[in-house]
């Protein structure tokens, strides 16, 4: 891992915290009430950035807390500010209060001491995070030491037009078989776009005989032979993908009007609600439907972190404590609001906030938590980046 | 105000605002590109991070795709303007296209680019009004036109937009090349109306517009919202490619992005010299050929396909307006409908705020670096001829380093440099920023004019006992509405579309349409992207509307001084 090195090289002393104690909770709604806090988050989903500015009104409301979503097109990019910031000395207040984050760019600025914390695990919710059952408490294999919170679960879910293609596919060789049949009518987002890179593990992950050597680093000795599989299974696939794949869709929204449109018949999410949204909000038709393998798919939470130079971290915090409530995460799994799984724990819920979640209709792509079946573990960052990189030679500079 | 001891240093107040960041910047790009990084513990010099970009196999492709786009847009749009400009100037088709081309002018690159996409896309437009009654296809076909691997899209998104721009310089530069009376007499001689503009005015008029047409070189190869939206990506142009290893959290790519900003920028320096021989090649050939006396046989079908060409830059960015109009308010719109099943207000309303408080941003930061830049650059030249400060033909080129500098080469150095000056991110330090590259396009759009202006005006005002404060204020200043106006639309626009220096400079804290729009584009939500661009061209299309309707308005009754 090149770029760890370099991030580990840049280690300086963090100065001292002098925040507020996150196990202190009054003191840190205290010192959030009347704070800014700039959550730096991708910007590419509308009904997203809807749900970020309900979370505003909320936290304004119930904590004075002013919250400005920041809208990315690549996380990378607020991890690069950070690392500026601190290279130029800003170790105060920072232009980024909160990140959503998770796999590589936690790892690197987690490995880089770039986050504040331990937190997660001192706010009031996470008594009702589903920690046990829900893989909260790794990111990508990497342990999260209470270094970021979460509050969306995503799952891998292959989204098909039932009036173009009927039937679901049971196996990422079934994919191939089909897409041989009907070429042109499938694509994935281009890597290192993280849809396209999770399309890329999760074929990894389906066509290998044993997929538990990916939980482990990826070494200079075992990589070339483990990936072998999927570099011959994408030599075969890609001139059967959607333009020969000679372009590829910028991300995963960005495929819903191909869907639409009848340019695609199939392709994937990273939210199984995801669809059913765009259904109500007519960007798909409503004979979509989603399927995941009989392998299952792979499955993360998604989370967010406060950078070590926030200058609210209190009110940060609040916001993550708020993303983890009964009341954001039941409107967080509304499929016409978001369509995101949640973290918590049903159990361990008051049966009034239960029943804000069993009053929820999933919506007619929506998959049942018991048919999205077995979610497969995320291989760890150091084979997602590789793959990436790895893609972009042999694919992403085609003649 | 004493403005004689103010005037001489507003030169270089102007320099300094212009430069300072420019040179900064660059240092901030030329040190990691030769490997010394040292806040990532990098000492150089090295020459690793080149050695690294040659070896990125993308490179070739993406070089030629920079030099081409570059070289191909600046190409056609100057010929279909000056041939158009040629043809028929002064007739009522010129005066309806002008009308047609100048406020088109105002829509961003970006919106023209998602219009263009959404017309001519496999499912865009053009395909659903044909089919499938034409084209017999009930779903999309699988082409590759947008995104196609040549960057011929991308190179029409730049044409259509291209056009607008030269054709509103030319018409600026067309007051001072005394056009209409060498036309008449050229006419006399037997020449067509278009050999004869092309052998009498366009010598002079090219002179007039020759920075501009650097700038459109320069820019065109170098440009990343419309090669994002129209370009391929397998691999992208060079300087889509650079932003993106600027923007690796690897800090080791940047070091591989400074080698290619070095790389942009040496072939941008290399087209331009290329560009400045065929001028001289040209100027030959035209020598030889005023000097064969042709006088223009096949003058009307030239000028007819001009106009064509014209009028089809003029009608695709119209109906890309169009389209997204009808997707803003599109309810579920299926392939092959040519209209959307419902319309609805609901993508409005849901967009709407966003929108109004991103357009607040825009105008806030537009207004105050537009006007700053129309005062610094007045004060220039009025400067400039007042006290003799004539620029050297290398400060000439120092003035346009901003502008032939591609923005991906020193922005990044620049946001480390204001951060390690503890200049706090937000809107003052992203008005700076803008101002760098305000501040040229209004000295651009300015300087000709104003410095074409006839002198003797000035003589005769001082004649009549005019005070040289006021010479400037009763005489200069008025005669040059049009252009002044011009420039102070020019700048407007130019912010309004800026992304690079608010994003990087803003630290993703000030967020303005074209930031909200860019970010909106890799989600490809039609709905949305049609209600943030038609903003963003609302934003730029007032000034524009303002900039042609004041000077015909107070000159209604001064014939003279309308196109001056």
């Amino acid at each position: 891992m090149k770029h760890l090195a370099i991030l580990a090289a840049l280690l300086a002393p963090v100065p001292a915290l002098a925040d507020t104690d996150p196990a202190n909770w009054d003191a840190v709604t205290a010192a959030a009430d009347g704070q800014t806090v700039y959550w730096n988050a991708w910007g590419g989903s509308t009904t997203t950035n809807d749900f970020i500015a309900w979370v505003g009104e909320r936290v304004m409301a119930d904590y004075g807390v002013t919250l400005e979503h920041v809208k990315l097109t690549d996380t990378a990019d607020a991890v690069t500010r950070v690392l500026s910031e601190k290279q130029a000395g800003e170790n105060d207040d920072g232009a980024i209060d909160m990140i959503w984050i998770n796999g590589a760019n936690f790892a690197a600025m987690k490995e880089a001491d770039l986050l504040f914390g331990p937190y997660a695990e001192q706010l009031p919710n996470w008594a009702v995070v589903d920690a046990e059952g829900k893989t909260v408490q790794t990111d990508f294999t990497v342990p999260v030491e209470g270094f970021e919170s979460p509050w969306a679960m995503a799952q891998v879910v292959f989204v098909h037009d039932t009036a173009d293609m009927p039937d679901r596919l049971g196996s990422m060789q079934a994919l191939q078989d089909w897409a041989a049949a009907n070429p042109g009518r499938f694509s994935y987002p281009q890597p290192p776009d993280f849809l396209g890179t999770t399309f890329l593990k999760q074929v990894l992950v389906d066509i290998l005989p044993d997929p538990s050597v990916l939980a482990d680093p990826a070494t200079d000795e075992n990589y070339d032979a483990v990936t072998a599989p999927l570099w011959a299974y994408l030599e075969e696939l890609t001139p059967n993908l959607w333009r020969e794949g000679k372009a590829y869709p910028a991300t995963g929204t960005a495929m819903f009007p191909l869907i639409a449109d009848g340019e695609l018949d199939l392709s994937i999410s990273f939210s199984p609600g995801a669809a059913s949204t765009a259904i109500a909000n007519n960007e798909l038709p409503p004979s979509i439907r989603t399927f995941v393998l009989d392998k299952g798919t792979i499955g993360n939470a998604s989370f967010v972190a406060i950078p070590y130079n926030s200058g609210s971290k209190e009110g940060a915090m609040v916001v993550a404590n708020f993303l983890m409530s009964p009341e954001a995460q039941a409107r967080a799994q509304d499929p016409e609001i978001l369509g995101y799984g949640t973290v918590l724990n049903m159990a361990a819920l008051s049966d009034d906030d239960r029943a804000l979640f069993d009053a929820l209709e999933l919506g007619v792509a929506t998959l049942s938590p018991a048919e999205l079946g077995t979610v497969q573990a995320e291989p760890h960052p150091s084979w997602a980046t590789r793959i990436a990189d790895d893609w972009m030679t042999r694919f992403g500079v085609s003649e | 105000m004493n403005r004689r001891r103010f005037l001489p240093v507003l030169p270089i107040l102007t320099l300094l605002a212009m430069l300072g960041p420019v040179v900064a910047g660059l240092w901030g790009t030329l040190l990691p590109a030769f490997g010394h990084l040292p806040a990532a513990g990098l000492t150089g010099p090295s020459l690793d991070p080149f050695r690294d970009l040659f070896d990125w196999a993308g490179l070739p492709r993406a070089m030629l795709l920079s030099i081409s786009t570059g070289l191909l847009a600046t190409g056609i749009s100057l010929a279909i303007v000056m041939l158009i400009t040629a043809g028929w100037s002064g007739t009522k088709p010129f005066r309806a296209l002008e009308r047609l081309l100048s406020p088109l002018l105002s829509v961003p690159h970006a919106a023209a680019a998602f219009g263009l996409a959404f017309l001519i896309a496999p499912s865009g437009w053009v395909s659903r009004l044909l089919s499938p009654v034409v084209t017999g296809w009930d779903r999309p076909p699988d082409l590759l036109i947008v995104q196609d691997t040549w960057g011929l899209t991308m190179t029409a998104g730049l044409i259509v937009k291209e056009v607008p721009f030269l054709l509103l310089i030319t018409l600026a530069a067309l007051g001072q090349a005394d056009a209409q009376r060498s036309v008449v007499i050229s006419q006399a001689l037997g020449y067509g109306r278009l050999t004869g503009w092309l052998k009498t005015v366009f010598p002079r008029v090219y002179a007039q517009i020759r920075p501009p047409i650097y700038v459109v070189l320069a820019y065109s190869m170098s440009v990343v919202d419309v090669a994002v939206i129209l370009g391929p990506n397998t691999p992208p142009s060079l300087s889509v490619q650079i932003i993106k290893w600027m923007s690796d959290p690897d800090l080791a790519m940047r070091l591989e992005g400074a080698a290619g900003a070095l790389l942009q920028l040496g072939l941008v320096i290399g087209a331009l010299i290329f560009w400045r021989l065929c001028e001289h090649a040209m100027a030959r050939l035209g020598q030889r050929w005023i000097a064969s006396g042709a006088r223009g046989r096949f003058d009307p079908v030239v000028a007819q396909g001009a106009l064509a060409a014209g009028a089809i830059c003029a009608l695709t960015v119209l109906f890309g307006l169009v389209v997204l109009t009808i997707w803003s308010f599109a309810g579920f719109w299926g392939f092959p409908d040519a209209l959307p099943d419902a319309f609805t207000w609901r993508n409005w309303m849901r967009f709407g705020p966003g929108t109004l408080e991103a357009l607040g941003e825009t105008a806030l930061i537009a207004v105050t670096v537009a006007l700053a830049a129309l005062i610094l650059t007045i004060g220039c030249l009025e400067a400039e001829y007042r006290f003799g400060l004539s620029f050297s033909a290398r400060a000439v080129w120092l003035l346009y380093l901003p502008l032939l500098i591609p923005q991906t080469a020193f922005l990044p150095g620049l946001q480390t440099f204001m951060l390690s000056l503890g200049a706090d991110v937000g809107r003052v330090p992203v008005m700076l920023a803008h101002l760098v590259f305000v501040l040229p396009y209004v000295f651009l759009s300015l300087a000709d004019p104003f410095r074409a202006w006839d002198t003797r005006m000035g003589t005769i005002a001082a004649a009549l006992r005019a005070s040289p404060n006021g010479v400037l204020w009763r005489v200069r200043l008025p005669m040059l509405l049009r252009p002044i106006l011009t420039a102070l639309a020019v700048g407007l626009a130019v912010s309004v579309g800026q992304y690079l220096p608010t994003l990087l400079i803003g630290g993703g804290r000030v967020e303005t349409l074209t930031t909200e729009a860019v970010a909106l584009a890799s989600g490809g939500d039609r709905r949305a992207i049609g209600v943030y661009g038609l903003m963003q061209t609302g934003a730029a299309l007032v000034p524009f509307a303002l900039a042609l309707l004041i000077p015909a308005l107070v000159w209604r009754n001064r014939k003279g001084l309308r196109h001056g």
